[in-house]
């Protein structure tokens, strides 16, 4: 049954991109703990409207956790406390009554902050643009069961090719490393044949692209597993660097 | 219906056998030379499936595409939360299927409200699109042998559902998404992500470009080019509560509809009966469980009025079970249309559950008795993970509570068999356009459809657009982009001056709650009448009531909500008086007047076997509506039964 919260939210605060940014202190009450996350920001919006204060800006679409917009660091912790859940998808029965939130955008050099707590991921689109697709046009295509493939396969590709797009793996890792993203989309292709003509040049664009777009390295500490909403296993990281050691050692393009 | 009337809204639709006109069509559709393809420019709004695709493959062909949509990528449109699957008439499982049966099935199920050549095109290229997904690397599952895997849907004779978790749309969506993203690496597509479409500009006649927001920093940009397709969704949200993503809106529509492009059917909405219901006066969205759990989940109500008992407190023999009792033979897996009806009927009597008595329950304690928990977690465990999630309970051990929530519109902007709206070279594909499901969508179909425009309709009726049109060069410094951009300005500014004392939200949400009253589930034309009247009053208090903060010229979330809001109340108001024309019931457009006595649609065939199409008149005079009329040869015009 539903329960109210009184909740203290410390909300990072930045008016544009230059801007200096910080922290700002609200008082919110009544909160039910059936709202979501963002429901609770929503009233939180409505009232500092009343207000005549500008609402927080905060990404977020489809609220049903898949289309990977809402990013939100809860507490420290990328899309918050529960596991393999989005922020949307939170709900604020599990927090307490008394509670302070702290509330801050993604922090990464490569996704720069746009206003309060909305960041520009673009270059997640970018690192697709080097390599992340097959090079079929359509109309070019066999009949669907022309090219077999195994199930076994065929599952752990979907299980990579969950990813969100979220970006939450780069927020979590202290390195702000982007290779769980780069890694679910390269494992995806390279476990399916169609997938494999252009493994090669695709695993070696894809990373070099991510480098230039100032992602840090990996740290092995698998916080960006732990962080993932989707559930994607750093195994898939393993797989992406068998591929690019493939690429470099057959130095095939 | 005058000549006139006629003659404008035709279809255009090739002569000959069913089978053979979308060949005959390609036969004689006129082609851009390959050296001249790179001299033409095209604009996509939108980035779900339709517009994913079609940007894509135009692309290929060497067009110069820029592609626009709202969010911050490509990959986030709403097609990406479609959980069921795609429909294609393969015949994989050899239970015999075909492309008529197909375009049986569609055009039945949508209560013989659809264009027939328009389906029986889409089942005919339904089998391609399956094909180009599995080239593309979409992970479909499959069977142990390493063939595609399918499964029944929606209360299919024949299984041809194919699936990809209950993540299809998401797979689907990732897979035009990454064929874009190529296209975009080798030059041919230009992306404009957060950019919200707020005009279409007419030059002479034809669509020739856009105005749109830049939503980072406010700026007003416009772009031209030979051709527009919008591909912009559905307009659920007009109801506030649906299961759209928040974003999803009918601006980029509306404006069209404003500078001449026809509204089709806007009364033809989808209520989807199994979704988590409200729980407060906060809530901002509705959640769908799929449709498949009515396979195993029976829904019932207690026998007593306001009965405070927990559901494993009511035995058997007082519960109403009531699907099974109307519909015997359908049981709980009657359309979705009628199970919305009697659980909204049953919920008005005072039989609802919950804390606030807008709901029904769905028990699988049958089903886990019968087939044990282990199967049930292995069918349903993904669904029943997010329910719990959502509501604290645990699904196994005491019912679902469900009830219905606004989830598709099958009413769009008109198109004629080219997907060409009445404004020439401004295509509308996907949910954005009208043709394919009459009255009434059938499960697996709307991904078959967004696909099908963007993939196999659009690439080549585009091209014919270009090749049979002289159209002369055209840039933004045409007075005519700098008086739509003018326009834009004027309205933008004006809603930041208002400064009144309500939140934009709280129009949204009192529109949608005088939309899902008077025409939601049921209809009738005292209700849509008051319906008329009452939006009529809200939209004259936004103009001079709303409360907009910020600036127009930076990233203002409320600003872009306010304008997809005022847009929702002008539109809210045209889709009433659809309602109210309609005089009969088929599909998801139900009035209470016009029924069986076994609560089923009635339709009116003699007077309405017709689309109708709104026609903009002017800022105060009322729309003209258009007709269309509809021709069944193939598949005979019968009344649906479920009992």
């Amino acid at each position: 049954m539903s329960d109210k919260l009184n909740l203290t939210l410390k909300i990072w605060r930045q008016a544009s991109p230059g801007a200096a940014g910080e922290f700002k202190s609200y008082k919110l009450y009544d909160i039910s703990t059936d709202m979501s996350f963002l429901e609770m920001l929503d009233v939180l919006n409505e009232e500092l409207i009343q207000k005549n204060d500008e609402p927080v800006a905060f990404d977020h679409d489809c609220r049903e956790g898949i289309c990977g917009m809402c990013n939100l660091m809860i507490d420290g912790q990328a899309h918050g406390p529960d596991l393999e859940t989005t922020t949307c998808q939170l709900h604020m029965r599990r927090f307490r009554n008394g509670d302070t939130i702290v509330i801050e955008p993604w922090r990464a050099r490569a996704f720069p902050v746009l206003k309060d707590l909305i960041v520009d991921r673009s270059a997640f689109d970018r690192i697709m643009q080097a390599g992340g697709f097959v090079s079929v046009n359509t109309g070019n295509a066999p009949d669907g069961n022309a090219i077999l493939v195994d199930k076994d396969d065929a599952d752990q590709a979907m299980d990579a090719a969950t990813c969100i797009g979220c970006g939450a793996c780069v927020a979590a890792c202290k390195n702000a490393s982007a290779m769980l993203f780069v890694a679910a989309k390269v494992s995806q292709y390279a476990l399916l044949p169609q997938g494999r003509p252009e493994r090669t040049a695709r695993v070696q664009n894809m990373v070099a692209q991510m480098d230039q777009e100032g992602f840090g390295g990996c740290t092995n500490t698998n916080e960006c597993e732990a962080a993932c909403p989707a559930g994607i296993s750093v195994s898939n990281i393993a797989r992406l660097n068998r591929e690019y050691l493939r690429a470099t050692l057959t130095g095939a393009k | 219906m005058s000549t006139a009337q006629t003659a404008y809204l035709n279809g255009r639709v090739p002569d000959g056998p069913i089978a053979g006109k979308w060949e005959k069509c390609k036969n004689e559709m006129k082609l851009v030379s390959p050296s001249n393809k790179r001299k033409y420019d095209i604009i996509v709004v939108g980035t779900g499936l339709a517009g994913g695709a079609a940007a894509a493959s135009l692309a290929e062909l060497g067009y110069n595409v820029k592609s626009f949509c709202f969010q911050d990528s490509a990959r986030r449109a709403h097609s990406i939360a479609a959980q069921g699957g795609i429909n294609a008439a393969k015949n994989y499982q050899n239970d015999g299927d075909s492309v008529w049966r197909l375009f049986y099935d569609t055009v039945k199920g949508g209560d013989f409200r659809s264009r027939e050549a328009n389906v029986y095109r889409l089942a005919e290229v339904s089998a391609n699109i399956i094909d180009q997904c599995v080239a593309q690397g979409v992970p479909f599952a499959r069977e142990y042998g390493g063939v595609l895997a399918n499964r029944t849907f929606g209360g299919a004779l024949v299984s041809r559902t194919f699936y990809a978790r209950g993540q299809t749309g998401q797979q689907l969506l990732l897979g035009a998404y990454s064929a874009l993203m190529r296209q975009v690496h080798h030059g041919k597509v230009k992306l404009f992500t957060r950019r919200e479409m707020l005009d279409l500009v007419v030059v002479d006649g034809v669509a020739r470009g856009i105005v749109c927001r830049n939503l980072v920093n406010g700026q007003l940009e416009s772009y031209a080019a030979h051709a527009v397709l919008l591909c912009t969704g559905g307009y659920g949200n007009a109801y506030y509560l649906a299961t759209y993503a928040k974003g999803s809106n009918v601006t980029a529509a509306w404006r069209a509809y404003k500078r001449g492009a026809f509204f089709a059917n806007p009364c033809y909405t989808q209520i989807h009966p199994t979704c988590i219901p409200v729980t407060g006066d906060y809530q901002s969205k509705l959640t769908l469980m799929s449709e498949s759990l009515r396979n195993d989940g029976r829904v019932w109500v207690p026998l007593k009025k306001d009965d405070g008992r927990s559901p494993d407190q009511i035995p058997d023999g007082e519960r109403d079970y009531y699907l099974e009792r109307r519909y015997p033979t359908y049981g709980n897996m009657v359309a979705r249309d009628v199970a919305s009806r009697a659980a909204k009927e049953r919920c008005d009597s005072g039989f609802g559950v919950g804390s606030g008595g807008q709901a029904v329950f769905l028990d699988f304690a049958d089903a886990i008795k019968r087939d044990g928990e282990a199967t049930i977690r292995a069918k349903y465990g993904n669904l029943f993970h997010m329910y719990q999630k959502i509501t604290a309970e645990n699904p196994y051990q005491a019912p679902m509570r469900i009830y219905p929530a606004m989830h598709y519109t099958m009413g769009g902007l008109w198109v004629d068999y080219y997907l060409q709206s009445t404004i020439p070279g401004m295509f509308v594909l996907g949910e954005a356009n009208f043709s394919d499901h009459g009255s009434n969508r059938l499960g697996a179909s709307a991904l078959m459809q967004g696909l099908a425009d963007g993939y196999f309709m659009a690439p080549y009726t585009v091209g014919d657009h270009l090749a049979s049109r002289k159209l002369p060069a055209v840039t933004t410094d045409h007075p005519e982009f700098r008086r739509c951009i003018d326009e834009t300005r004027t309205r933008v500014e004006t809603m930041l001056k208002v400064n009144g004392r309500r939140s934009v939200d709280s129009f949204h949400r009192e529109l949608g709650k005088l939309l899902w009253d008077y025409c939601g589930m049921a209809r009738n034309a005292k209700g849509l009448e008051t319906a008329i009247q009452k939006i009529r009053g809200l939209r004259e208090e936004f103009w001079s009531n709303v409360r907009v903060l910020g600036s127009g010229n930076s990233l203002n979330q409320d600003l872009e909500h306010a304008g997809r809001v005022a847009d929702f109340l002008e539109f809210g108001e045209v889709l009433a008086r659809d309602a109210l024309a309609r005089n009969e019931s088929c599909g998801g457009h139900f009035r209470e007047e016009f029924q069986t006595p076994d609560n089923d649609t009635l339709r009116d065939d003699a007077n309405f076997c017709h689309v109708a199409a709104w026609e903009y008149a002017g800022a105060d005079k009322d729309p003209i509506r258009r007709v269309e009329p509809l021709e069944f040869k193939e598949v005979p015009l019968t009344q649906r039964s479920y009992k």
